[in-house]
């Protein structure tokens, strides 16, 4: 295990405030203690490397994962194959653009633009059943059912099987993030189980959808056409499951950080009332300022590379810590200081280069949405505890609840 | 004339852009975004407001958009005189004060040229006139060809292979409108990417139905008793029918305007300083005239300091904002226009994007994908270092070679990639055309002595 600063990032105890750590952890660009990860913490630095095509995201080219606390489970013993989030090109490559197909231009230009009634019609009834507004928790109550309820709809997944993959979904996001009390074995075991059974169930769903194709994803994916031959079938299965769980596990936080970022900041929660077109700048300076995703364990490069003056040698371990690039002062004025009329927000917050976040204008829209509407109808909001309880996770990071009053929820 | 001190300037001077162009644009934001209060003054030739021209190849001719919808958008108000519609004529530089078409004189503390560059025409101006010719340069341009490809035309005949005329011919495919490409070369893109990357350009038209013809050259074009264009004749012997004509031959400088000024233009553009500063013909820098855009010639330290003239977007915005930058501060906090060259194409569906000089590469290698797959990044060598990289539906790497390219990284790349594969170990030939045989743009024979009697005459390739 390691010690010192990442341990500290890694501890439950500064889960509510990291950047203070990312602060310190920017003197060195390219931190390294011996043994663990070289940790890169500055915008210039992750930017480069995110571009860097000596850089590979398979674990497969990872020499010795000894001293990551994040590269603990071996792949090998994966129930699925690696998704195409942690391939190289050209499989990279291919599995991404067939995706792409049924989700985006130039096949499918008006899918996600398509589905905003959908996403404005599940909002609305989500507020509209939000109960006392004296007592809401806005991760349970919305920010969680919402991007769930529209990746099931996008994918063709019964929104009633939720119950069954939420438990395996939050088995497979705790396991990139490491829990100092679990047993390292029971816990791989666990990950191993959950893996398998979501397979299994996608298995069963897409077997379905093969017999009776709709317009969801996973129909037109396993129909499969276009220039590259179709996924086989575990290539499906992996691709279904990232989609599934990537699809909701970040829009969460997204949703609730920007919640949360607005109740402590109410001038701008005022103004998005007014001016529901601030929503688009605001979420990106929101990705900026607060990204759901907060650093990038799986790079690692493919031979020794030198950054900012220090030698990475081939096969090690690196985290790309995207939350401390985006407050970088080297590249941002005033960085901790949340602005959405800030021009220059080119963030780090979906990531940068071919794996930057396939699902990014779907994460978009939906925080667009969302925030504009809890701002219209909630009346005088207010947080109920500040900091809010966060989930463990310290990749994943967002508030497990995010307790809020108001005086009223206005109608539609 | 006395000279004005900076803060005087700022506050009332007067600054003159003559080019309502990208660059004339961008460099008039900068201008007063720099505190600038006195009075600016933007001349240009046409009568639009500044546009954009990358699209008026791509999605005006494919009926996406329209040429009237192509004006830049604004990043500050400008507060300008504009006076558009007028061409600049003459220059005056110890009196500094700019001639106008109309007769009018603009005087200025600070000039900054960005007339750009206007398509090469066909060089017979009886066949030029026909109807039916067109080049592909201006809105105007843009908004005529693509009405008359609304109409369905039986053949499109596009002279010249570069960017341009593969972008048109793309759009012509796309609009299932039947396409010759006559090219002097040996294949599309030779001239910027060379010959390895030039061959799967060639595949890439002729699969996608374009009738591409290389290394022969359009003698005449034939028109019918009503003026309207009906043939080609090809240096090859063969006649080609075809209803409409573009000449795609790359473009001249406008610099004529400033003959006898003094200033040191001439075809090849105006040459300036890295701090966009004006040489006179004595090779002096002026203090007071700045160029940017595509008709500035400047040095760059990255490519051994040669004189380069780009007509690159980017570039075109780069070296605005510095010009405008230099042209408002005192010599020391002056900013060299350092801008690594980069621009990106778009055709029969393939995203094409280079960085550096890739026809300074002697060499090329793959270094990521495949030409087969037509995904691929090739590398370019020149002496033992990176010079230059394009990539074809790959675009997302190339950051990474612009960085190679600025530290002097060796070539052959020597560190494996994610994405090499067996073929891309080696370098070979870049194949460039060798460059004392012009292949772009015809060659003309000046016959004659007085000027009464001069003549131009085509001088087909090898013939």
């Amino acid at each position: 295990m390691t010690h010192g600063i990442l341990s500290d990032i890694l501890d439950y105890a500064n889960r509510a405030n990291p950047y203070p750590l990312y602060e310190e952890l920017r003197r060195t660009p390219v931190f390294h203690d011996g043994s663990g990860p070289y940790v890169i913490s500055t915008y210039y630095e992750i930017q480069g490397l995110l571009h860097d095509p000596r850089l590979s995201s398979d674990a497969r080219n990872l020499a010795a994962t000894a001293g990551d606390p994040l590269a603990g489970e071996a792949e090998e013993e994966a129930a699925l194959p690696p998704s195409f989030l942690k391939l190289d090109p050209p499989e990279h490559d291919r599995l991404r653009r067939m995706t792409n197909r049924p989700f985006g231009p130039p096949h499918s230009p008006r899918r996600v633009d398509g589905m905003r009634d959908d996403l404005r019609a599940i909002v609305t009834g989500l507020i509209d059943n939000l109960g006392d507004p004296g007592r809401i928790d806005l991760v349970d109550q919305f920010a969680y059912p919402f991007p769930v309820t529209m990746i099931c709809r996008l994918l063709g997944v019964p929104r009633e099987d939720e119950p069954r993959f939420h438990v395996w979904a939050d088995t497979l996001a705790a396991s990139l993030d490491p829990d100092p009390d679990a047993d390292p074995a029971e816990r791989q075991r666990k990950t191993h189980d959950s893996r398998m059974e979501l397979g299994m169930y996608l298995a069963g769903l897409i077997e379905e959808r093969r017999k009776h194709p709709g317009d969801d994803m996973l129909s037109q994916l396993a129909a499969g056409h276009g220039q590259d031959e179709s996924m086989s079938t575990m290539e499906l299965l992996s691709t279904a499951a990232l989609l599934l769980i990537a699809g909701h596990e970040t829009t969460v936080n997204l949703i609730t950080n920007g919640m949360l970022t607005l109740l402590r900041n109410p001038d701008v929660l005022e103004r998005l009332r007014r001016e529901p077109e601030l929503a688009a700048p605001l979420v990106e300076e929101l990705l900026r300022f607060e990204p759901p995703v907060q650093l990038l364990p799986q790079r690692t490069p493919l031979v020794d590379i030198e950054v900012g003056g220090v030698t990475i040698p081939k096969g090690s371990s690196m985290w790309l810590i995207l939350a401390s690039g985006n407050r970088d002062p080297k590249r941002f004025e005033n960085p901790d200081r949340f602005d959405p009329d800030r021009r220059d927000v080119q963030h780090l917050g979906l990531g940068s280069g071919i794996h930057s976040c396939f699902g990014a204008p779907l994460a978009r829209l939906e925080a667009q949405l969302a925030l504009t509407e809890l701002a219209r109808r909630l009346h005088n909001p207010r947080l109920l505890e500040d900091p809010p309880p966060y989930r463990q996770n310290a990749v994943l990071r967002g508030p497990r609840h995010l307790r809020i009053a108001c005086d009223e929820v206005r109608s539609a | 004339m006395h000279e004005v001190t900076l803060d005087h300037l700022k506050r009332e001077g007067r600054i003159v852009v003559v080019g309502a162009s990208l660059a004339g644009l961008r460099a008039a934001e900068t201008i007063r975004d720099k505190g600038f209060t006195g009075s600016l003054t933007m001349i240009g030739d046409e009568p639009y407001e500044p546009y954009d021209r990358p699209p008026l190849s791509k999605g005006v001719l494919l009926g996406k958009s329209t040429a009237e919808r192509t004006a830049l958008p604004r990043r500050r108000a400008i507060d300008a005189e504009w006076r558009l519609g007028t061409a600049a004529t003459g220059l005056d530089m110890a009196a500094r004060r700019v001639r106008l078409a109309d007769g009018d004189e603009v005087p200025y503390d600070r000039l900054l040229i960005a007339t750009g560059v206007r398509a090469r025409p066909w060089p017979n101006a009886a066949e030029g006139e026909l109807d039916g010719v067109f080049v592909l340069r201006t809105r105007d341009d843009g908004a005529a060809l693509a009405r008359r490809l609304d109409a369905g035309p039986r053949r499109v005949l596009v002279i010249g292979a570069g960017f341009t005329g593969s972008e048109i011919a793309s759009a012509c495919r796309e609009r299932g409108v039947q396409v010759t490409v006559a090219e002097r070369g040996d294949a599309p893109l030779v001239g910027a990417l060379g010959g390895v990357i030039g061959a799967v350009a060639a595949e890439l038209q002729r699969e996608n139905g374009v009738d591409l013809r290389t290394g022969v050259m359009v003698t005449a074009l034939e028109g019918d008793s009503t003026g309207r264009v009906r043939a080609a004749h090809l240096s090859d012997g063969t006649t080609l029918e075809c209803d409409v004509v573009v000449v795609s031959l790359g473009a001249q400088r406008n610099t004529e305007w400033l003959a006898g000024s003094g200033l040191g233009a001439g075809p090849r553009g105006i040459a300036c300083d890295a701090g966009c500063r004006a040489f006179d013909i004595r090779g002096i820098v002026t203090d007071d005239i700045y160029v940017a855009g595509d008709v500035a010639r400047s040095p760059h330290p990255l490519f051994g300091y040669q004189f380069l003239s780009l007509e690159h977007w980017g570039n075109a915005v780069s070296q605005a904002e510095t010009a405008a930058h230099n042209m408002l501060s005192v010599s020391t906090d002056r900013r060299p226009h350092i801008w690594v060259p980069a621009f990106w194409s778009s055709q029969f569906g393939v995203n094409i994007k280079s960085v550096g000089v890739p026809s300074m590469g002697s060499e090329i290698m793959i270094a990521q994908g495949s030409l087969a797959e037509r995904r691929f990044t090739g590398v370019y060598g020149y002496q033992g270092r990176v010079i230059g990289a394009v990539t074809f539906d790959n675009a997302r790497w190339l950051q990474f070679y612009q960085q190679q390219i600025e530290t002097t990284a060796p070539f052959p790349v020597p560190f494996p990639t994610v994405d090499r594969r067996p073929d891309g170990h080696r370098p070979v030939p870049a194949d460039f055309p060798d460059p004392s045989v012009p292949t772009h743009g015809p060659t003309i024979t000046l016959s004659g002595y007085s000027p009464a009697d001069r003549r131009m005459t085509f001088t087909p390739a090898g013939h």
